[in-house]
């Protein structure tokens, strides 16, 4: 079972390795993937060390302190592509206002750029 | 009626959807005030509103797709900056807002930056019930204390600006509900703006239904509440320094 789930945990960095090498992904978002899964690795290869970091940690159970780092994890993540999901939006909101300001000039001056939604002819 | 006419106006109408009442609002408006430019901004219309505001004699400003009144707005405000106009005001496509006002509430800039026809002064029969109500009352209530003047209607879409008011609205005017109205307001009184209020009529809408749907009034409240909450704790953006 273990070996099943470190294999996943190598192609999921192949997988971010490979994204960025295609320029898919921005490296500011990938540093923070490879070094979770780098981080998945090591406690897949040493199981033990996740039972000393709970108890180091004061949690019972190891795997609550996986599924808490986890979930906490997640959590910062979603909230970090809204932040840039926000702002993403707000300038594309401003783009498109410029294009739009532009696009009127040019019908102003050229005759060559017809308005969309002209008259039919 | 002052010497205001000899100030270059625009007036600016955001509209979405609007092809069934688009051209008699630009004909009345032209009508009404035939030395004042019109532009309409349309909103990523999927209908034929940008040809009917165009045959009516209207500039016409097609954003790419929808934005929301407020970046339908800020472009407007945007255009009127660049084309150096002296005051610009929004009037609302669907009719509701009567062209004969358009002076009343410009001469409303004679003694503040922001000018804001507002329904529920005194005139016309406008009236509405429930949590709606309250909500208007309570942005009314806050925004008059933030502002230091009486205002009974801070959603009214009917409203003129200066030049400085242009210039405040291009650097700050949100796209989010409610944010257009309330959000932008607050912040221009944060940045030491004046705003007034003239008392006007609204009428009915012509064609379509009305935005005021009685089982959204709550959440219009809350939504009021949150929007004026956040909009009154923001740190306000400013315009860029002058560099003309």
């Amino acid at each position: 079972m273990i070996f099943v789930i470190t294999a996943m945990t190598v192609l999921f960095i192949a997988a971010v390795v490979l994204m960025l090498l295609r320029r898919q992904l921005q490296e500011k978002y990938a540093v923070l993937w490879i070094v979770v899964g780098v981080a998945m690795l090591v406690l897949e290869v040493s199981p033990p060390l996740l039972g000393w970091l709970a108890s180091v940690a004061g949690v019972q159970v190891p795997s609550n302190l996986l599924f808490f780092l986890g979930i906490t994890l997640l959590l910062g993540v979603s909230l970090h592509l809204s932040w840039e999901l926000s702002r993403a939006e707000d300038e594309i909101r401003r783009v498109a206002e410029e294009v739009t300001l532009l696009r009127a000039e040019m019908e102003r001056i050229t005759p060559d750029v017809a308005p969309t939604d002209a008259d039919d002819v | 009626m002052t010497a205001s006419t000899d100030q270059r106006t625009l007036v600016i109408v955001p509209a979405w959807n609007e092809q069934a009442n688009i051209a008699s609002t630009v004909r009345e408006i032209r009508s009404a005030t035939p030395d004042f430019d019109v532009v309409v901004i349309d909103d990523g219309s999927t209908d034929h509103t940008a040809r009917e505001a165009r045959d009516a004699g209207a500039t016409v400003l097609q954003l790419p797709f929808n934005l929301g009144v407020g970046g339908a707005m800020r472009t407007g405000f945007r255009y009127a900056e660049r084309h150096d106009y002296d005051r610009a005001i929004q009037v609302d496509a669907d009719g509701q807002h009567d062209p004969a006002d358009i002076l009343r509430v410009l001469d409303g800039l004679e003694e503040a930056d922001i000018s804001i026809g507002a329904r529920f002064a005194e005139r016309g029969e406008y009236t509405v019930r429930g949590p709606r109500r309250w909500a208007m009352v309570l942005l009314a209530f806050v925004l008059s204390r933030i502002a230091r003047t009486k205002l009974t209607d801070v959603t009214s879409g009917f409203r003129a600006a200066n030049r400085r008011a242009i210039r405040q609205y291009v650097a700050y005017y949100p796209a989010e509900y409610l944010g257009d109205t309330i959000d932008s307001l607050v912040a221009a009184v944060h940045n030491g703006l004046t705003v007034t209020q003239v008392p006007v009529e609204m009428r009915q809408r012509r064609h379509g239904k009305p935005s005021q749907r009685p089982i959204g009034a709550m959440v219009y409240l809350f939504r009021s509440v949150f929007a004026l909450v956040f909009a009154v704790m923001r740190q306000p953006v400013a315009p860029r320094e002058e560099t003309l």
